[in-house]
């Protein structure tokens, strides 16, 4: 018998499949993890500390880069949160392109993370193909605000620019072209043997689990509990499409990567049913006054970020800065988890089950 | 250049302004919201969640103790969000009655965030529970110079992380907690930046 000892393992934070800074003591034995730490803060960059010094529009650009591969959403939470507090009304324009850039961004970060995912499990040539169409995406944003990933793009009250002309036909183009693309994807991937063997039953969330961290997005819906905010605690103008959520039945990670593959397809959906009926004339910003002073009081809200709950809540005693501002970010809640589920696993589904978490390092370290 | 064009926006279309302007004309009310300065002056109209703050701030008197509850109220421009301020020495039993109840069930935590308000420090808890769709928020109030409150890692996993956080970042210790570390600053930092007292401590600069 050959004697084993426990030996400690240091991954990261500087390596590739960390998904960022992200450091993990892993105390292994043989193969078989025992023992896990994770530590973040290497990207803590004290945004909730630099946005008590400034204005409320000057922090859209700070949210950019929080989670940078989704930055329409974190724009929005934050301009709906003081939008709210103000009782702000918001033209029906401005509405439609919020949700349009929003969905369409999800197809991004859901690209991304279909990319990534799959580089972790050992396949090549998907990355190539989900960074050719996110480009496509990335390209019309490029477009309509003149920034690839940090977009500062919505304003408390609006949004900064109107679509440019024959922009709609490019996303409503686009979304038809990539519906179909992701029955190209599914063909590709979805029955691969060895992708399955790497998939199918590991990594499992129960739906306890999944309530006790509090996880959201895919993380929470792979397991079957239906809980997405656009359905209910509906915010903007989601009440007015018509779209699924997709569910999961054991919470392993192939049931992660359906859910994750069916929500592009919705997303496309919604952004179809916003391109055909989006309002002609109007304008992109409300009635907001010069400077933002936000009422006194306190508001909590959360919209439906491709990873889960991205809430804001927000401090004011009546001044044009907040007193508290503080960002709920869905990949710190969901990192949590980590630790349960890898202790015991092989060290091979380690970036596996990391990789289907779908995290972002600004993000968790805030 | 960009920041040209950002100044000069906001007097470029003279359509909206017009419009605000003649809004302006009719009902004031709009206007001094915007301002935030008269808040008292129309009262608002009773929230339809009365009854149900009213409810939990009965039960917890019945339940817990009469003088649990601080004040409970209804926070109209966030949804109607039903808030109680809990004392802290009956926070835990409060929470272990919202979590366990069956009628109330509120088992997930949307968020859990501090905030320092000088003469105190104060933790704000969102939960939602998933079989009734109902959200509740809590407020605990704690001294600033002995920042000690309970756990609730046994409760909510998710709690965990966020104790760490807030105690990295707003100094309130978390009695009971299984690891109350920092969690994004270097261990040897000195100070909690998201007090506003907070002095930097720049060594050598």
């Amino acid at each position: 018998m050959l004697r084993t000892e426990e030996m400690v393992l240091n991954l990261g934070p500087q390596h590739p499949s960390m998904h960022g800074v992200l450091r993990l003591v892993v105390k292994i034995d043989g193969e078989i993890i025992r023992e896990i730490e994770p530590v973040v803060g290497y990207l803590h960059r004290g945004t909730e500390k630099l946005a008590e010094d400034l204005n409320y529009t000057q922090i859209i650009p700070y949210t950019d880069r929080l989670d940078y591969l989704s930055s329409m959403t974190n724009n929005y939470v934050v301009c709906h949160a003081t939008e709210t507090l103000m009782g702000l009304e918001i033209p029906e324009k401005a509405e439609y392109l919020r949700v349009i850039v929003m969905e369409m961004n999800r197809v991004a970060s859901h690209l991304l993370w279909l990319g990534t995912f799959l580089l972790d499990v050992g396949a090549l040539t998907p990355f190539l193909y989900c960074f050719r169409d996110r480009e496509q995406i990335l390209s019309m944003f490029n477009e309509l605000c003149g920034a690839r990933l940090t977009y500062n793009y919505m304003r408390v009250g609006g949004v900064k620019w109107d679509a440019p002309a024959g922009w709609l036909d490019k996303v409503k183009n686009f979304a038809d072209y990539m519906i179909n693309e992701i029955q190209n994807y599914h063909e590709l991937i979805s029955g691969n043997e060895i992708f399955l063997q790497r998939t199918k039953g590991i990594g499992v969330i129960t739906k306890e689990m999944a309530l006790s961290y509090s996880l959201s997005g895919a993380n929470i819906r792979c397991t079957g509990i239906d809980w997405d905010l656009r359905k209910k605690q509906p915010y903007s103008v989601y009440d007015r499409f018509d779209f699924k959520v997709p569910l999961g039945k054991t919470g392993d990670l192939l049931d992660k990567y359906h859910c994750r593959m069916d929500e592009m397809v919705e997303a496309m959906k919604i952004v179809k049913q916003a391109v055909e009926g989006f309002p002609e004339g109007g304008a992109t910003m409300g009635k907001v006054p010069r400077v933002l002073r936000v009422p006194e009081g306190e508001v909590y809200v959360g919209v439906e970020s491709p990873r889960g709950e991205l809430g804001c809540h927000i401090v004011s005693k009546g001044k044009d800065k907040p007193w508290r501002i503080k960002f709920r970010r869905p990949s710190f809640y969901n990192l949590q988890v980590a630790k349960e589920l890898l202790v015991g696993q092989n060290i091979a589904n380690l970036v596996a089950i990391l990789g289907s978490i779908d995290i972002v390092l600004g993000e968790v370290d805030g | 250049m960009s920041e040209e064009k950002e100044a000069k926006k906001p007097a470029a279309p003279k359509t909206p302004r017009a419009a605000q302007a003649a809004g302006r004309a009719r009902p004031v009310p709009p206007r001094g919201r915007a301002a935030g300065k008269p808040k008292e002056e129309k009262p608002l109209p009773p929230s339809p969640k009365q009854p149900v703050v009213d409810g939990y701030a009965k039960l917890i008197r019945e339940k817990i103790s009469p003088e649990a509850v601080e004040s409970a109220f209804i926070n109209q421009p966030n949804d109607h969000l039903p808030t109680l301020v809990i004392k802290k020495e009956f926070w835990i039993q409060v929470a272990e009655l919202f979590k366990n109840q069956s009628d109330l069930a509120f088992d997930y935590m949307q968020n859990y965030s501090g905030v320092d308000y000088e003469t105190h420090l104060e933790v704000v808890v969102q939960l939602y529970s998933m079989a009734r769709g109902e959200r509740v928020c809590f407020k605990i109030k704690t001294d600033r110079e002995v920042a000690k409150l309970p756990t609730l890692s046994n409760l909510w996993s998710a709690a965990d992380w966020n104790e760490r956080e807030i105690y990295d970042l707003l100094g309130i210790d978390f009695e009971g907690h299984p690891d109350m570390r920092r969690m994004f600053l270097p261990e040897d930092w000195v100070g909690h930046p998201l007090r506003k007292d907070y002095v930097p401590l720049d060594e050598g600069v």
